[in-house]
């Protein structure tokens, strides 16, 4: 299957993945009215690692072996067959962290005072690319 | 010969209908489209989250949330189930178990996933009225139903006591205050949830449970359970002091439910033994979860682990190999993720300070946060968080990979966890998998 890759040489740091992220997933049409409505942003699922020069983004790596699917003692996160993409359920979560637990990335995003995972890649591309690497303007997110 | 020829068979069996039956069936289906493939349980649902029984117990999940896959899972797997049927007797020679109702079905390869089963211990009282194990979903309707018989208003059921300080005595502690009994936990040992966390974490969540209004009493073990008219009234303790209670949940630990696997004539230590591809000793017989003896990578030695992740891995590596994969096990490491009344705790691997040869410590300056590394040559062995887990996950990974950390360890360690923290060639080939051009 195809997954994102990050390559932190090309990375500036912008975090236009965030945006596009959370622009992706926020149900509106156009950038500016999404992020007029605050109050419903969701979290973006890709997070952008920055310390001196060194950047990079990283989201759910859709691991062939999940150990996150492994770990969910809900079962909301699961693996499809024939897409190979991680799906998490958030209606089914219940905020155990067995997951957080498992993820050698550290790639699942959670919310303690809501008690649940808040967003996982859910690899918004599958029927094209996903909205991060699109709108990466120095190719350091590439999708093969 | 009449009675061989009607009876079903089925390529693969399953006996057990939990997460590592149903990784199995899956890991199954990913090798095999065409074989004939069952799974027979002696509980009559489809497979559910058994570590949710507390959250269904406490209301805060419907019970429509219990199913651990989509209602049409079976279908889709084209999995022919017997639910509600007990295996009662394995007989290799025919290839064919026998159900408690009489019937045998054949197999061509069979996977034990029967899981474990409560300790019940062998204390004066035990089989009173009101007094319960607390580890499968029919478990929630006996406790549901003896409280609301009982009531909760004058002379019922006001006081519970949990008998262990487990995960599964913390968790039950959890959803019976929740239901508004007054509740007190009893614990042999001088903390609660040792066997997963360090001293420090348990304190924390000892005090976690007691803010929530659970009362705590460690070093205490039970004498006596006393009852009347056949009910329970409460537990006696060693000390001689006694505490009243309607209802008494028993969680001491659970064994490796063997006694199928040992009559059949398969080798059982503590649990079913294994092989490195989930093999028992006897030819086309596997088992995986709790009922087996999975290897632990850090002790360097087989015992059981009855925890949810291995024992999904381990259904996964018994499935690939019945249906003519050859995938090995790597092992097991000890992790829990609880949650104590709001308080996320995680641990991984070994975390008794005197197995370590160093250990990191971090404490946020609210004291509100705690994260501890056990460290010996130079690996990661164990990890403790409580508070701030996120990105727990990076740790388990070195632990389960072995990595020496010798280099970066400071880096994982007071401060915020990312990949950042891990040296810029490992966290490339992590990012980007074996394979890929940077």
């Amino acid at each position: 299957m195809k997954r994102i890759y990050t390559k932190e040489e090309y990375c500036i740091g912008c975090r236009l993945c965030e945006i596009y992220c959370i622009f992706e997933h926020s149900g509106h049409q156009t950038l500016v009215k999404a992020f007029r409505d605050e109050e419903n942003l969701p979290e973006p699922a890709v997070m952008v690692e920055e310390e001196g020069p060194i950047s990079f983004a990283l989201q759910c790596r859709h691991c062939e072996d999940a150990p996150c699917v492994a770990a969910c003692i809900a079962g909301a996160m699961t693996r499809d067959p024939e897409t190979g993409v991680v799906h998490h359920d958030a209606e089914k979560c219940v905020g155990c962290w067995s997951c957080v637990m498992m993820c050698p990335f550290g790639g699942i995003h959670i919310d303690l005072e809501e008690g649940k995972v808040v967003s996982k890649c859910d690899l918004c591309g599958e029927e094209g690319i996903p909205a991060c690497v699109l709108h990466c303007p120095n190719e350091a997110l590439v999708y093969e | 010969m009449s009675e061989k020829l009607s009876r079903s068979s089925y390529d693969y069996l399953i006996v057990g209908n939990s997460t590592a039956a149903i990784s199995a069936v899956e890991a199954i289906r990913r090798q095999d489209q065409a074989g004939n493939l069952a799974v027979v349980s002696g509980e009559p649902y489809p497979a559910y989250c058994t570590p949710l029984i507390s959250y269904v117990l406490a209301g805060k999940i419907p019970e429509s949330r219990m199913n651990y896959r989509r209602a049409d899972f079976y279908q889709k797997m084209r999995v022919t189930t017997h639910l509600g049927h007990a295996v009662t007797e394995v007989r290799p020679e025919e290839h064919e178990v026998v159900l408690d109702d009489g019937a045998a079905l054949g197999y061509g390869k069979l996977l034990l996933a029967c899981g474990g089963a409560p300790i019940v211990p062998d204390l004066p009282g035990a089989d009173l009225g009101g007094v319960f194990t607390f580890t499968r979903y029919a478990d929630v309707a006996r406790v549901r139903s003896w409280v609301q018989e009982h009531g909760v208003q004058e002379h019922g059921v006001q006081e519970a006591v949990v008998i262990g300080g487990g995960m599964i005595g913390v968790k039950a502690a959890e959803a019976l205050q929740h239901l508004e009994l007054r509740t007190t936990m009893v614990e042999l040992l001088d903390r609660i949830l040792a066997q997963a966390l360090d001293e420090r974490g348990s304190v924390l969540a000892q005090r976690a449970l007691e803010t929530a209004g659970v009362r705590v009493l460690t070093s205490r073990g039970a004498a006596s359970l006393p009852g009347e008219e056949g009910r329970v009234n409460g537990v006696r303790l060693d000390t001689g002091a006694l505490l009243p209670a309607q209802m008494v949940i028993v969680a001491i630990g659970v064994l490796p439910n063997t006694s199928l696997a040992a009559e059949a004539g398969v080798a059982v230590n503590r649990g079913v033994l294994v092989d490195d591809h989930m093999r028992t000793s006897l030819p086309d017989v596997y088992a995986a979860g709790d009922v087996a003896e999975g290897y632990d990578m850090l002790l360097g030695e087989s015992r059981p682990i009855a925890i949810w992740p291995s024992a999904y891995l381990q259904g996964e590596v018994a499935g690939t190999n019945m249906a003519g994969g050859d995938q090995p096990f790597h092992g097991s490491v000890a992790m829990n993720s609880i949650q104590v009344c709001g308080l996320p705790t995680i641990s991984v691997g070994l975390t008794e300070p005197a197995r370590a040869e160093e250990v990191l410590e971090y404490n946020s300056p609210d004291g509100q946060n705690y994260r501890r590394l056990f460290l010996r040559d130079n690996r990661i062995i164990g990890a403790v968080f409580v508070g701030d887990i996120d990105r727990a996950g990076i740790i388990t990974g070195l632990i389960r990979e072995e990595i020496d950390v010798s280099e970066f360890k400071q880096k994982l360690i007071g401060r915020e966890l990312g990949l950042l923290s891990l040296p810029k060639e490992y966290r490339k080939h992590k990012v980007m998998g074996p394979g890929m051009e940077v």
